[in-house]
């Protein structure tokens, strides 16, 4: 702090003495030389700052230089790349600010600041991504870099044209990685669909919660109790819903065979309007449509602990034999587990939010384990292509513990040999995280 | 035509949606921008199928004078009070909402007094019942019925010790064993089922692209 505070004091010092000579100072003859002369002022009025601040450094008034201008890759041409080279400015420069990004269009008269690059953060700036200034693809641009300091004076460089303008990109080349694992899995998937239903015979694990469905639906139907359905909190743009929509429509089916009473509370209005169209078609296969209860399905509130509220008070109240929370869940899982819980009914819960399972397997009698929710469309319905979707799924965790595998024995083997073999299969799986 | 005509756009929009995103160009851009766009308008549409939903039903149990059928009536009333009385006395019940609105707010209005004191306080009371259900199913949890169980117990012992001053002051190394357990065998578990979820999606998105699965469509499922 103290050394800061003295080269603060020494730099005050040498900069009111510059000043003072320069008002005393004779012009200096023709042979005199010259400092270097800035490529152009930005702020006329301001020269005289700028020329204290810069004479300071001891170094002159060269501006920052040799400005390139390149199109910033995979993009909707919307952004430049700009790097620069600094001039005398130097960032142990206390009065030395930063670098102000000057754009113009080609053709026009004024310069518009697009961006700042503070002191000791480099000499690169990604142009375009402040929606202030926009870049347009094809416009040709002309920049100036210019070194600011405290005083606001600014030792501006020449103005550039662009080398190259913002083109739109047909490709992302950042995620030809992730398209050929799209491929692989995609392809292996598809391949099993087919195979299932070319007639392939497919093993199965058996999953208890999966199997639990029926015998929670048979537990309520002798208990002459309804059955509670909590689809999810979530929209139906969440993939957990739509799989809990699923389960719905085939436990809607089961019900409206053994004509038990359905409870179905929903959050969202468009989750609530898919669910009954789903109930509603579940009676309708089970050859029941008359039995369907418009009022079985419905909105209770969007608001989430008013939802929870609601949904307990059901609880308590109609004393549901079973209750099912399938879908996506947050902070309320455990409060409706738990009141489920001590409300007597047998529960079986699935999500794939992996901060709410260790609730649900605490309070609920079955849990279904993040993928296991997705796969029980499939358990319930024994449609061929439906496993084959599993086996698809199984596949493709099948290559990925190889990989795992192999990377753990690689990486033993480089630890006890002192060899870096592992590397090259880190490098093949490691990927920027790219919109 | 009832189920293809769906079934069309969801293969064409789920297909175009998979290209979209290897795709930067400024046109894929405004695709994606347009049908961000269109969802929360579709969405709006629907609160009204929801209010209409909540209506029915306690219309049908105070019709029927079903059991505690008088607060379906504390349901109803509020429901279609608010708004009415936000468009027939504006600055008296708008508070907040008007000036969200943009609108001049000269005294809090009666919605900004019902929503910080009626519902923010029962809000933040359902949310702190957590904190008792937590203690409940914990002590469910911790029970050492088994051999899993009891090694449960034990890390979980470790990692809430390691957690407060008290279990560096029993001993150093709890603090140490408990980000262990956290960091390796949790993280571990927890990514495995990510890496399961993360295919359980694609599995399902590519059976609802693909028509395979239908029961989204409800009634036009089959």
């Amino acid at each position: 702090m103290l050394r800061k505070l003295s080269v603060m004091l020494l730099l005050m010092a040498l900069t009111a003495g510059f000043a003072y000579a320069q008002g005393e100072e004779a012009p200096p003859g023709p042979d005199a030389e010259q400092p270097p002369e800035p490529a152009e002022e930005v702020q006329t009025e301001e020269n005289d700052a700028a020329a204290m601040s810069a004479a300071v450094d001891g170094e002159g008034m060269r501006p920052p230089h040799s400005i390139q201008v390149s199109d910033w890759p995979d993009d909707a041409g919307d952004a430049l790349s700009l790097t620069f080279e600094p001039g005398s400015e130097t960032p142990e420069n206390l009065s030395f600010m930063g670098y102000a990004i000057y754009r113009r269009t080609a053709g026009e008269e004024a310069m518009t600041q697009v961006g700042f690059i503070p002191t000791g953060e480099g000499t690169c700036f990604a142009d375009g991504y402040d929606p202030d200034f926009p870049v347009e693809p094809g416009v040709q641009y002309e920049y100036q870099v210019a070194a600011t300091y405290i005083n606001g004076a600014e030792v501006a460089s020449e103005i550039t044209p662009a080398q190259e303008m913002a083109s739109n990109q047909w490709f992302h080349t950042g995620k030809v990685r992730v398209l050929i694992g799209c491929i692989i899995f995609i392809a292996l998937i598809l391949f099993y669909f087919h195979a299932a239903q070319r007639g392939v015979q497919m093993y199965l694990r058996p999953i208890a919660g999966i199997e639990a469905i029926d015998e929670a639906i048979g537990r309520a139907t002798e208990m002459g109790k309804p059955i509670l359905y909590v689809p999810g909190l979530s929209t139906i743009s969440d993939v957990a819903t739509i799989a809990s929509l699923t389960i719905l429509g085939r436990v809607a089916k089961k019900v409206a065979e053994y004509q038990t009473p359905l409870l179905v509370p929903n959050r969202d209005p468009i989750v609530y309007t898919i669910a009954e169209e789903t109930v509603r078609q579940g009676y309708l296969e089970a050859g029941r449509p008359d039995a369907f209860d418009k009022d079985s399905v419905f909105f209770l509130t969007d608001s989430q602990f008013a939802f929870v509220a609601g949904v307990n008070g059901i609880m308590m109240r109609e004393r549901p034999a079973t209750n099912f929370y399938l879908g996506m869940f947050w902070a309320e899982s455990l409060i409706l587990a738990e009141t489920g819980s001590l409300s007597g009914a047998i529960q079986i819960a699935g999500t794939d939010a992996v901060v709410q399972l260790p609730f649900f397997i605490t309070t609920c009698d079955y849990t279904l384990i993040g993928e296991e929710l997705y796969a029980a469309s499939a358990y319930l319905g024994r449609e061929p292509k439906q496993l084959g979707s599993i086996k698809g799924q199984d596949a493709c965790k099948g290559i990925i513990m190889a990989v795992i595998t192999v990377s753990i024995l690689l990486s033993i083997t480089d630890l006890i040999a002192g060899t870096q073999t592992v590397t090259w299969l880190k490098d093949l799986f490691t990927m920027a995280i790219v919109d | 035509m009832k189920r293809a005509v769906p079934l069309a756009i969801v293969m064409v929009g789920g297909i175009l949606f998979i290209i979209q995103y290897f795709i930067p160009h400024q046109y894929s851009q405004t695709l994606f921008d347009y049908y961000t766009e269109w969802v929360p308008i579709v969405g709006a549409f629907t609160v009204i199928l929801g209010v209409g939903s909540l209506t029915r039903l306690h219309k049908h149990k105070i019709k029927r004078k079903a059991p505690n059928w008088p607060y379906s009536w504390a349901v109803l009333i509020p429901l279609y009070a608010v708004p009415l009385f936000a468009l027939i006395l504006p600055e008296a019940i708008g508070g907040g909402m008007l000036q969200s609105m943009g609108g001049e707010r000269t005294s809090p209005g009666v919605f900004d007094f019902a929503y910080l004191n009626i519902q923010v306080p029962i809000q933040s009371t359902m949310f702190s019942l957590l904190a008792f259900y937590i203690a409940s199913a914990a002590f469910r949890a911790f029970r050492a019925k088994s051999v899993l169980a009891t090694v449960l117990l034990f890390a979980a012992v470790i990692v809430m010790l390691g957690q407060v001053p008290i279990g560096e002051l029993i001993g150093k190394w709890f603090p140490k064993i408990g980000l262990w357990i956290l960091r390796y065998p949790n993280t571990a578990g927890k990514r495995a089922i990510a890496l399961g979820v993360g295919f359980g999606m694609l599995a399902t998105q590519l059976k609802i692209i693909f028509g395979v699965e239908r029961n989204w469509l409800g009634g036009a499922g089959s």
